[in-house]
């Protein structure tokens, strides 16, 4: 095989369209300004396929795959909005809200929530499901930064950030299924755990389960747009 | 035409989605020439009234009573409209699910209670084990969420669905707006 860069072409809502070999359909359709919600995706860090809100359809399958991991193929026929997508995402972030306490009224993240702005962008008014209510922790021992377990949507994007930019990894994912939790370390406190105090989970973390506690109120914006800067420039050295 | 007859009921929430209706101001009396409203916390009626074209539900439903009235308010209106998150999603009250009523109860009237510790239990009515949405228990015409929905989101909500315009609820608000 050459060293050229490999060609493939696809097509993607309908649009003819080229794309290098081994290219995500998520990058292919933002380097085309064409949209596909995503909640676990970051810019800057890896894909992991955790949170589905990003699933299309691929001519000649009954899978839906993920267009963050999935890669394209020749000939490729991906539809990202079809209505049989719009109800799945509705209903991944119908369970989401239903699964854990999302009272965005009082949350701090209120106005600045990839989960609300999602929420409301698909279209949901209201959750079909029972809540679940479940009673979770919330450790504010570190001493500038809490995390709330009742806002985690268990995307890792903190699980990540930690291991792969900050290359710490205090943070992982305890249990299995609805028992899973995101620990500091072997599940000890966060304020005593071998965190750095970066705050880079804070800056990724969608929603309000990471929060930095001088902020007040629904004052919270994130900032994750240091990630692929941060890359860049290590890439450059 | 004989105006169409409104009703406003306030469950389990702190009346904030009336507060934000009446912000409504001036327009409420272009709102007035379109509907009577025959019960509300703000007009003197006791009984919920046979027949109602609109019922606006405020709160989420916390206690044997907010049942009671849930399902009559149901039983009499042809549009049933949750007015607010506490009503679409629990919201507020619904944060003493995870603890249950038992704890909340104790803490209130005997942990902070400074003089003759007891839990009410006359007059007032049972609470219900979980605070649920109202869509829990019957069926819901219309979602409106915020906490609360702004007076211009009633304006425009209430308007579409009073001429039939067509109406984009998640284009005026949002959970928690």
């Amino acid at each position: 095989m050459s060293d050229a860069v490999e060609v493939k072409t696809l097509v993607i809502d309908g649009r003819e369209l080229s794309a290098r070999r081994g290219q995500t359909i998520l990058e292919v359709a933002q380097e085309n300004n064409i949209y596909i919600p995503t909640l676990c995706h970051l810019e800057g860090l890896s894909d992991v396929g955790a949170c589905r809100m990003c699933l299309v359809e691929i001519k000649g399958s009954n899978k839906l795959l993920p267009a963050c991991l999935a890669t394209v193929f020749e000939s490729m026929e991906v539809s990202t909005n079809t209505e049989r997508l719009q109800k799945h995402r509705r209903t991944i972030l119908e369970l989401l809200f239903a699964e854990r306490n999302h009272i965005c009224s009082v949350c701090v993240a209120n106005g600045h929530c990839e989960l609300q702005a999602l929420g409301q962008e698909q279209g949901l008014t209201h959750v079909r499901l029972p809540y679940r209510n479940p009673e979770l922790t919330v450790d504010a021992s570190n001493e500038r930064f809490t995390i709330d377990h009742s806002r985690c949507i268990l995307c890792t994007r903190c699980v990540r950030a930690c291991a792969e930019i900050e290359g710490v990894h205090v943070w992982d994912v305890m249990g299995r299924g609805i028992n899973s939790i995101i620990i500091s370390d072997l599940h000890e406190d966060w304020g005593t755990s071998s965190c750095t105090r970066c705050g880079k989970c804070v800056q990724v973390c969608p929603t309000g389960a990471l929060f930095d506690k001088s902020k007040i109120g629904s004052d919270h914006p994130k900032y994750p747009d240091f990630l692929p800067y941060l890359n860049l420039m290590r890439e450059a050295q | 035409m004989s105006k169409l007859k409104l009703a406003t009921v306030w469950l389990d929430g702190c009346s904030g989605c009336h507060m934000s209706f009446l912000d409504m101001d001036e327009r409420l009396i272009e709102l007035a020439e379109l509907v009577d409203v025959v019960y509300s916390p703000i007009v003197d009626t006791k009984e919920f009234p046979d027949k109602v074209d609109i019922a606006l539900v405020e709160g989420a439903v916390a206690s044997v009573d907010d049942e009671k009235k849930i399902r009559k308010i149901r039983a009499h209106s042809k549009l049933l409209i949750a007015m607010g998150d506490c009503a679409i999603t629990g919201n507020v009250p619904s944060m003493r699910n995870p603890m249950g009523p038992e704890a909340i109860l104790d803490r209130a009237y005997i942990e902070n209670a400074s003089a003759q510790p007891q839990i009410p239990c006359v007059v007032v009515p049972k609470l219900l084990q979980v605070v649920r949405p109202i869509h829990e228990f019957v069926k819901v015409d219309v979602f409106l969420p915020g906490c609360p929905p702004s007076a211009d989101t009633f304006h425009i909500a209430l308007t579409a669905l009073l001429t039939g315009a067509p109406l984009d609820i998640p284009a005026l608000t949002r959970f928690g707006a």
